[in-house]
């Protein structure tokens, strides 16, 4: 009982109005919180392996799928398009991977877990902050895994290590920013299934508009300057500097200026969206 | 009623929620001493549910205003929070984490040390009969396990008030007696209770006072007797010792009540409005030469009075889960 006085500020005996309740969560508290709940997303993902496995299942086959099936016919043979088009579809597979957040919100408010988090005293940003926290775990396998499987195909980065690492810190961040996007289609699906169908439904478009599979110059003039200014063409590029023929500041500083504006425009809709659906 | 406001756990005056066109709440008022129970009984979709969520600072009024624990529920919804424990109708807990992860994860939030929230979650899952499937994920457990730990989880910070919405709904009655046991526990430990159910019986079993509310507005208010006094009827049951009796009590029972009396094997029952007949029966059984070895007026069912109050009968399908369409509106 003593440990619970001291660590909470639970006071059983309120009318007597000897201990003030405190009136806000501090930031430190909140980010304590967050990660917390951060923890409980990864715990699930190791009661159930399974689910990580399904959600691998996806980038493997799309690797295999595109350098053997595509490769030999859009750049003569396939270890050159290997090449071209893996950090690309490591770029597409973090869009994917966003989603994961907004599936995993609609669960939380479908089956009434959000509710038991927004009555007890955290910060109210907590949960939200916490499960997009966790979903970068996810966005770290997923970016092991494509690069992972490319490799075992031939894939060779060029720029070293700390291209890499650049590499990885550009895509997370965009993730981050992203993520808003996930959460927004998150809270306005009825169901959780549904938030992957929505997703997929923008996010394959919006991808495949892209540099990722194809080069710029193999495409009709009036669909150029669409693809050229898709913030995926920029990111690709991007990642692509960073990883192989060095790294140019132009596509690094616009993918990051996109992220800002996904994130400004995204969030507030998103926090909108959330205080109106709860 | 004289309770003051500092004695009172919940004090709700005159609460309205709109979703749309609909009213859920139309100007309901409550109160709930310290360290008692209050049932809120009422069909699906009468507004007990939107009551509790602005109670417990989940959704905002659109007019009206509440304090519990003598904190605003709108202006100091953090201090609210710091009082309050919630169980919802069906059982919010994180069915891929296990028993114990669930308790460790709320006693981590409110801030206990990760021993200390361990050992909190040990308690817990003992008191509530989980030991053994503490380190089992909560999506495998029955629908009484799973009440149980959701329960167990809004109970991790010691709440002084707690919102129990239609916590058996679904269960069996096994199921259901063992949950009632574990709320007669806490409110015998001075926790002010606020019940939502659908079922009479479970308010009568429990609630000190009960307030039927339907549309979303107060119906009725009272103790279980107070509301059953007040639909006026009462049950007079007699039951002859000698089975060859029952035609004369029948006619005698007919007689007095001047309706037609149910026989049930040796049973007959009759309402009444009057309890003055209750000697006349006595004399009239005795000069027939019937002895009886049951002869009582007992007043009317909650059941019956929700009918009466009402004018449809509470819900009779028990198993049926159909609160979602209250839980979310729109």
């Amino acid at each position: 009982m003593s440990t619970m006085t001291a660590t909470t500020q639970r006071q059983p005996d309120q009318a007597s109005g000897t201990t003030p309740l405190s009136s806000r969560v501090g930031p430190i508290e909140g980010t304590k919180q967050s990660l917390t709940l951060a923890w409980r997303s990864v715990i699930q993902i190791r009661h159930s392996p399974t689910d990580l496995a399904d959600f691998s299942v996806q980038p493997i086959m799309f690797v295999l799928l595109f350098t053997f099936m595509f490769g030999g016919a859009i750049m003569g043979d396939w270890q050159t398009y290997l090449t071209f088009m893996l950090p690309g579809m490591i770029v597409m597979n973090m869009l994917f991977v966003t989603m994961y957040v907004g599936q995993g919100l609609n669960s939380d408010l479908t089956k009434g877990v959000f509710d038991r988090f927004r009555s007890l005293p955290i910060a109210r940003w907590a949960p939200l902050a916490g499960r997009i926290l966790a979903e970068q775990v996810k966005q770290i396998w997923s970016i092991i895994l494509v690069l992972g499987v490319g490799m075992i195909l031939g894939f060779r980065l060029q720029n070293g290590a700390l291209g890499l690492l650049a590499a990885v810190g550009l895509l997370l961040f965009f993730a981050l920013a992203f993520s808003w996007v996930g959460v927004l289609v998150g809270i306005l699906a009825k169901d959780p299934e549904r938030v992957q169908i929505y997703g997929m439904t923008v996010l394959f478009p919006v991808t495949f508009m892209s540099n990722v599979f194809v080069p710029l110059e193999s495409l009709p003039s009036w669909l150029e300057p669409v693809v050229d200014a898709n913030p995926v063409s920029t990111m690709a590029d991007a990642v692509r500097g960073l990883m192989m023929d060095g790294a140019e500041s132009g596509p690094i500083l616009q993918t990051l200026l996109w992220g800002v504006v996904f994130a400004a425009v995204f969030a507030p809709l998103a926090v909108r969206a959330f205080r109106r659906r709860i | 009623m004289s309770a003051t406001t500092a004695d009172l756990a919940i004090h709700a005056e005159g609460l309205v929620k709109r979703f749309g066109e609909t009213t859920a709440l139309d100007g309901v008022d409550l109160e709930v001493p310290r360290g008692t129970v209050l049932g809120v009984l009422g069909p699906n979709g009468a507004g007990k549910t939107t009551a509790v969520r602005i109670l417990s600072t989940l959704l905002g009024a659109d007019a009206g205003h509440a304090t519990v624990g003598g904190y605003d529920v709108q202006s100091q919804a953090h201090q609210v929070r710091q009082l309050i424990g919630l169980t919802g109708q069906y059982a919010a807990v994180d069915e891929a984490l296990t028993g114990a992860e669930n308790l460790l994860l709320i006693g981590r939030l409110l801030g206990l040390e990760r021993s200390a929230a361990k050992r909190r979650a040990q308690d817990l899952l003992s008191d509530f009969d989980l030991v053994d499937a503490g380190h089992r994920a909560a999506g495998t457990y029955s629908g009484g396990m799973r009440r149980r730990l959701d329960l167990a989880a809004s109970l991790v910070g010691r709440p002084r008030i707690l919102y129990l919405d239609e916590p058996t709904t679904g269960l069996d009655p096994r199921a259901r007696n063992d949950l009632w046991d574990i709320i007669r526990g806490l409110v015998a430990d001075d926790v002010t209770v606020l019940l939502t159910t659908q079922y009479l019986e479970e308010a009568d079993e429990l609630a000190g006072q009960i307030v039927v509310i339907d549309h979303g507005r107060v119906i009725a208010r009272g103790t279980p007797d107070e509301l059953k006094a007040m639909t006026g009827t009462r049950t007079l049951a007699v039951r002859p010792e000698n089975h060859t009796h029952v035609p004369t009590v029948r006619v005698v029972v007919a007689e007095l009540a001047s309706v037609e009396p149910d026989v049930n094997g040796q049973l007959v029952t009759a309402p009444i409005t009057d309890s003055a007949i209750l000697p006349l029966v006595v004399r009239r059984l005795d000069d027939a030469g019937v002895t009886v070895t049951e002869l009582n007026l007992r007043t009317s069912s909650l059941d019956e009075v929700f009918l009466s109050l009402t004018g449809k009968p509470a819900e009779p399908d028990r198993g049926h889960d159909t609160n979602q369409a209250e839980r979310i509106p729109a």
